[in-house]
């Protein structure tokens, strides 16, 4: 076998075992770990396709992301596991019906000659980048959507803040501006006052 | 790939617009204090800057190309783009007292307009699907933080849920159609894909559910049965103003985005989804004209009437496809294109009454709320009367010559069952626009007080109102630009 195949195997294994591992584990934050592995596995997989920006990205912006802040939303909840693991018997048949289905349909769609209408692409010299290929297109062909997307985003960030932030009226909060610019004649009143006599 | 330098001045309004929707927001993060009244002015000031740039930008109508070919600047675009400026300028005006008497005024509002309507803008001149998709997204987006803007409201929060679940359905059918036409063309650029349909490249098979897909996405996004659902709940749900704002400019570019794809990419496929568009029309009018006859709501009765009239756009549309008559063609595409526009005006004036009706505390939702509302203001009796009589088709209004031109375009195509069962469906419909007209004449007045409105909105909508009856007299002006605008765009 070539190195390459082995290597496929072994990261294919592995994810296949992370996956199985993410809904099989009682302790959620052990199943949001088990899903950081299967993710880095299937980096490593586009890694061999020469697909090296996406596997990147998929680290970076999933397992250093998304991940990290969905450990902190299991962690923050308090998830009762045993309500979670009821009717796990009672739906198996259904699940397994399903998953018959989707296996079927997965064979005839790989076994059928759809993707066999274009060739294998030629493999790519040793000193190929598609990272800045992908930076070229990106920034160039692709400038019109590409900020577009990020207008996008800035309409998400916009609606977000827009309806999640509020000022709590019941805080005691000081601002530490108004502080600095207190001035004596804030704190203390000079009242003139007659002298008087006992 | 080689790489051309775009044209920048082509999409000069849609970079306009993005800079001062960022301006708007930054002046309204640190000008809090004037905030309020900057924003609005900001607001205002980029939408007639836009439609400047718009009206000058286009000297010769010529179909011009940048980024690329991503991006097509023809006069279709420019004319939808004027009335969707028109639409948020309107909305803007006539929801400004709404929202300042709710305490929804702030700068955030009027950025997600803004983004909205660019959002609107780049899906009107998209020439590519991936474009398309974006600019979709980005209207839609803003629309469904616009209608959860009252965040304390639960009826809001519902409508929002709805709209965005219901929303992100749509664009999943969409983008799966895109991906099934990408698959089988191997092109996201519209004129590419409409060559290759054309040459009849590409598996058939594949295209056909990647149009029956696209058709149902469009179909949400137009709101007609059976992808219906939303409609009601949301414009009911929303804030009035941004109920306005969600019955006319959306629809407007919802227009462009069928024609554009349709018409533009598909037509080498247009036996496929013409008999779809068919069923959609038929399904909308009838459905649409009987659902509103029960409503109490006026908002949920403008909501089904809308259904019904977005089935007239599609009747226009689908009586393009005839057996190669250009003209003919034309004359549908530009009725379909007259009847969205005329629709956009009438559902401002009709909902800028809604509003115009409501007041602090109190939203004149019910129809109930119009009851004498002669005693009240005649003035605005009538313009209400003008806006009904146009929505109904009643002769020689603006709404009569949309609907006349549409079922011309149909019978010259050869559909004249569909042309009969619209005509008896709009008779039935225009039962429940009578109604109002009923309800403000000849009913006594529930309550005495007198309208509250700023002279702004006061002269503006009765500028609206008047148009339908205006247009209705003369109506070859608007009807020669739709045409013109439409000959040559394709």
């Amino acid at each position: 076998m070539e190195f390459q195949t082995v290597v496929f195997y072994l990261f294919g294994a592995i994810a296949v075992a992370a996956a199985l591992g993410v809904i099989l584990v009682r302790n959620p934050v052990h199943a949001a770990l088990f899903l950081v592995l299967a993710f880095f596995s299937s980096a490593a997989i586009w890694l061999l396709l020469e697909a090296e920006f996406l596997a990147i990205a998929l680290v970076l912006v999933y397992v250093g992301a998304v991940m990290v802040l969905f450990l902190f939303v299991v962690m923050m909840l308090d998830i009762n596991i045993d309500r979670l693991r009821e009717g796990f018997w009672s739906s198996l048949p259904l699940g397994l019906l399903v998953a018959a289905v989707l296996v079927v349909e997965m064979v005839l769609v790989l076994t059928g000659d759809f993707f066999r209408q274009w060739p294998a692409p030629a493999p790519l010299p040793a000193d190929a980048s598609n990272t800045a290929d992908i930076g070229r297109v990106l920034y160039t062909v692709y400038a019109y959507p590409f900020e577009i997307a990020a207008l996008v985003l800035l309409v998400a960030m916009v609606a977000a803040v827009s309806l999640t932030l509020r000022k709590r009226k019941d805080a005691r909060y000081l601002d530490p501006a108004e502080q600095v610019k207190v001035k004596a004649a804030d704190r203390l009143r000079v009242i003139s006052m007659p002298a008087e006599k006992e | 790939m080689e790489f051309e330098r775009p044209d920048f001045s082509l999409a000069a309004a849609e970079i306009f617009v993005a800079v001062m929707a960022l301006v708007v927001m930054v002046a309204g993060t640190f000008l809090r204090r004037i905030s309020r009244e900057l924003g609005y002015a900001l607001a205002q000031i980029t939408v007639i800057g836009a439609a400047f740039i718009t009206v000058f930008s286009v000297n010769e109508p010529t179909v011009r190309y940048t980024f690329g070919t991503m991006y097509v600047s023809d006069w279709l675009g420019q004319v939808l783009k004027l009335f969707i400026y028109l639409s948020v300028f309107a909305s803007l005006l006539y929801g400004r007292l709404y929202l300042i008497e709710r305490r929804l005024e702030k700068a955030e509002y009027y950025v997600l307009v803004l983004l909205s309507m660019l959002g609107a803008m780049i899906l009107v001149s998209a020439n590519n699907l991936l474009v398309l998709y974006l600019g979709l997204e980005m209207m839609t987006l803003a629309l469904y933080a616009l209608v959860a803007f009252d965040r304390d409201n639960g009826l809001r929060s519902e409508a929002a849920i709805k709209y965005f679940v219901l929303g992100a359905i749509s664009s999943g059918l969409l983008l799966y159609g895109m991906s099934m036409v990408y698959g089988a063309t191997g092109s996201l650029d519209l004129g590419t894909v409409a060559q290759a349909v054309y040459l009849g490249a590409g598996d058939e098979t594949v295209l056909k559910f990647g149009v029956a897909f696209l058709v149902a996405g469009i179909a949400f996004k137009f709101g007609v049965v059976p992808f219906h659902m939303w409609v009601p709940d949301v414009y009911h749900g929303a804030p009035t103003p941004v109920t306005l704002l969600i019955a006319s400019a959306p629809k407007l570019a919802g227009f462009a985005l069928a024609l554009r794809l349709l018409v533009g990419g598909f037509f080498g496929l247009a036996p496929t989804w013409q008999p779809m568009l068919m069923l959609l029309a038929v399904a909308s009018i009838v459905l649409g004209n009987l659902a509103a006859i029960a409503q109490n709501n006026i908002k949920r009765m403008l909501a089904y009437s809308g259904i019904s009239h977005m089935g007239f756009v599609l009747l226009g549309l689908l009586a393009g496809v005839t057996d190669g008559s250009h003209q003919l063609a034309f004359n549908a595409y530009s009725s379909a294109l007259f009847y969205a526009v005329s629709y956009a005006i009438m559902s401002l004036a009709s909902f800028g009454m809604v509003l115009l009706l409501a007041r602090t505390g109190f939203e004149a939702e019910h129809i109930d709320d119009f009851k004498g509302l002669n005693r009240r203001s005649p003035w605005f009796a009538a313009m209400m009367l003008f806006v009904m009589f146009s929505m109904a088709g009643i002769p020689f209004f603006l709404g009569f010559f949309a609907k006349f031109a549409v079922l011309e375009a149909v019978v010259a195509a050869g559909h004249t069952w569909l042309a009969v069962l619209a005509v008896i469906m709009s008779v039935i419909g225009a039962y429940y626009y009578l109604r109002v007209v009923k309800v403000m004449y000849f009913d006594e007045p529930s309550e005495r007080t007198a309208l509250v409105a700023s002279s702004e909105t006061r002269v503006l909508l009765s500028a609206n109102a008047l148009t339908l009856a205006v247009a209705g007299l003369m109506p070859q002006g608007l009807m020669s630009i739709c045409a013109y605008a439409i000959l040559t765009s394709f």
